[in-house]
């Protein structure tokens, strides 16, 4: 019988990933409507970004520095190139680049790197059931939660960003540049996506190895509601800890098909999320 | 001084403005009046930079700001209150205020956020509730004060009449009258709004059909009659 402890430390430290990745995803969702099925590809195309930077370096800082500049960057050129030509095109076009761009940046991902797994290290020690690596996931995902909550928050960027992801017309005749706004959007999730891909990629980085945690990714962001931070966070955590008793007591290879379940559920009965409020809304 | 000449705005085939010339004197209350769908929301669109007009041009002060993105033209010191104020029913009160004028001194929009709830005092007591949750009047007040907070010299409103009780509409014209801005103010309402304005354009169908000082507009029976409706 796997032990209670592990199973819940366990499933927090993957929790954590599910809940930056889903974090990325609601960012963008909040700002344009637009759910990024790109993110995972993104994500991967960094932490791949990192590997080379740790092969080269033999370090780990350097490569996570590198993803997360990348990612900052892929974010912004993907409105700027992709998203905003499309902004008067309807809800569908959008979201149908955004998977384009996923099989793109995926095929690109294999050519440079090959399909073949890589070994990617830890930050710090990984061994145990509290081990410093997984408190050191927990921790970052939590203080970048922290520092996105407070910028949309308690800042005047924040709430430019807001004014603009709701009444982009207003926004602009008070000033705001709504162009600008929806690019650092861009930005600001594709850097916590690329943070998210870093911190899943251990101990062996392969072109798929995202393909899970971004479906927990995405039911976390379902379960907080698509455009609530907050929930998403507990959605993510939440759901980590969940997977990890299915796993520890069912068995390993129903995990999936619980978070699909889970998905299903929240979307049939709750479609606005644990959190969100029970009537249909337009914004 | 806003000035607009022969400014045309289309709708695909709908030629929503065909040759417009009008201007708003530095100071006093200029009205645009017309029935539904003579083009005035579209006039102010136009102005604002919301709508790119396919001829004409608009002046401010001098400058020609025709085609200039919305948040440049209000960064110059045109504000524009749109159709039903625009206030963002998601944000409170404070934060509907405090994204007007953003880029200026903080010391400035200080100032100017307390000449605001000066002048309506409503706000001031509502400002942590949700926007979603003011009077028809409250908001139009949060939409014009929001305007205010951008220091602007000349300000466009759409209809800030529409849908209130006429004491509250008073209460606002006055209001206006009496911050001598540059004041170009679209109104269904006719007469109100020539009871405010110094002069007064009738639009119909996308043209100037009257161009006259407000008085002459009350006094004018065939114009009343015809566009008008009092
Ligand atoms: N977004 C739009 N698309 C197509 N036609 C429009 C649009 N907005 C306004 N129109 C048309 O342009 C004309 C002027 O409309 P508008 O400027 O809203 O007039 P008003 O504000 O005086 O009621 C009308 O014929 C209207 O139907
Ligand atoms: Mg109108």
């Amino acid at each position: 019988m796997p032990d209670f402890l592990t199973l819940t430390l366990g499933g927090l430290t993957n929790g954590a990933i599910y809940a930056a990745l889903g974090l990325a995803l609601v960012i963008i969702y909040r700002a344009t409507r637009v759910v990024n099925f790109a993110q995972p590809a993104l994500a991967l195309l960094c932490a791949y970004l990192a590997y080379s930077v740790n092969r080269a370096t033999g370090g780990y800082w350097l490569g996570l520095l590198v993803a997360l500049v990348a990612g900052g960057v892929l974010g912004a050129l993907t409105e700027r190139v992709l998203m905003r030509p499309l902004r008067r095109s309807g809800e569908l076009a959008p979201v149908i680049a955004t998977l384009g761009l996923l099989m793109l940046l995926q095929a690109v991902s294999g050519m440079i790197w090959s399909a073949e797994p890589k070994s990617f290290p830890y930050a710090f020690d990984f061994r145990g059931a509290f081990s410093p690596a997984a408190v050191f996931v927990v921790v970052v995902v939590l203080v970048t939660a922290g520092a996105v909550l407070a910028l949309f928050g308690a800042t005047t960027l924040g709430l430019r960003m807001r004014a603009a992801a709701f009444k982009p017309e207003v926004a602009s005749l008070v000033g705001v540049k709504v162009g600008l706004m929806l690019t650092i959007g861009w930005t600001l999730a594709a850097v916590v996506g690329a943070l998210a891909g870093v911190l899943a990629a251990p101990p062996f980085l392969s072109p798929t190895v995202l393909d899970a945690v971004f479906v927990y990714a995405l039911t976390a962001a379902v379960l907080g509601g698509l455009e609530n931070p907050v929930g998403t966070i507990i959605g993510g955590f939440g759901l980590g800890v969940v997977l990890s008793y299915v796993s520890g007591y069912v068995g390993p290879e129903l995990v999936t098909l619980a978070s699909l379940a889970i998905l299903v559920l929240v979307l049939t009965f709750r479609p606005h999320g644990l959190f969100g409020r029970g009537v249909a809304r337009r914004v | 001084m806003l000035r607009v000449q022969d400014l045309a705005t289309a709708y695909g085939p709908v030629r929503a403005l065909d040759g417009v010339d009008l201007a708003a004197e530095a100071g006093v209350i200029t009205a645009v009046l017309g029935a539904n769908g003579a083009g005035k929301t579209t006039l102010l669109r136009t102005v604002s930079g919301l709508a790119a007009p396919n001829a004409g041009t608009v002046t401010f002060d001098g400058e020609d700001i025709t085609g200039w993105a919305p948040d440049r033209i209000v960064r110059r010191g045109l504000a524009h209150v749109p159709e039903n104020g625009g206030v963002i029913t998601e944000l409170t009160v404070a934060d509907n205020l405090r994204l007007g004028g953003l880029w200026r001194a903080r010391a400035d929009r200080e100032r100017t956020r307390r000449e605001v709830l000066e002048l309506f005092p409503p706000l001031a007591e509502r400002l942590d509730r949700q926007a979603g949750t003011l009077s028809g009047g409250e908001r139009q007040m949060l939409a014009i004060g929001r305007a205010l907070m951008s220091g602007p010299r000349a300000v466009i409103l759409d209809e800030p009449s529409l849908g209130l009780a006429p004491m509250v509409t008073a209460r606002i014209l006055r209001v206006l009258r009496e911050l001598a801005l540059t004041v170009l103010l679209v109104e269904q309402n006719a007469r109100g709004a020539l009871s405010v304005a110094t002069h007064g354009y009738v639009l119909s169908l996308g043209r100037v059909v009257a161009d006259a000082p407000a008085a002459d507009l009350l006094d004018n029976d065939r114009l009343r009659h015809a566009y008008l409706g009092f």
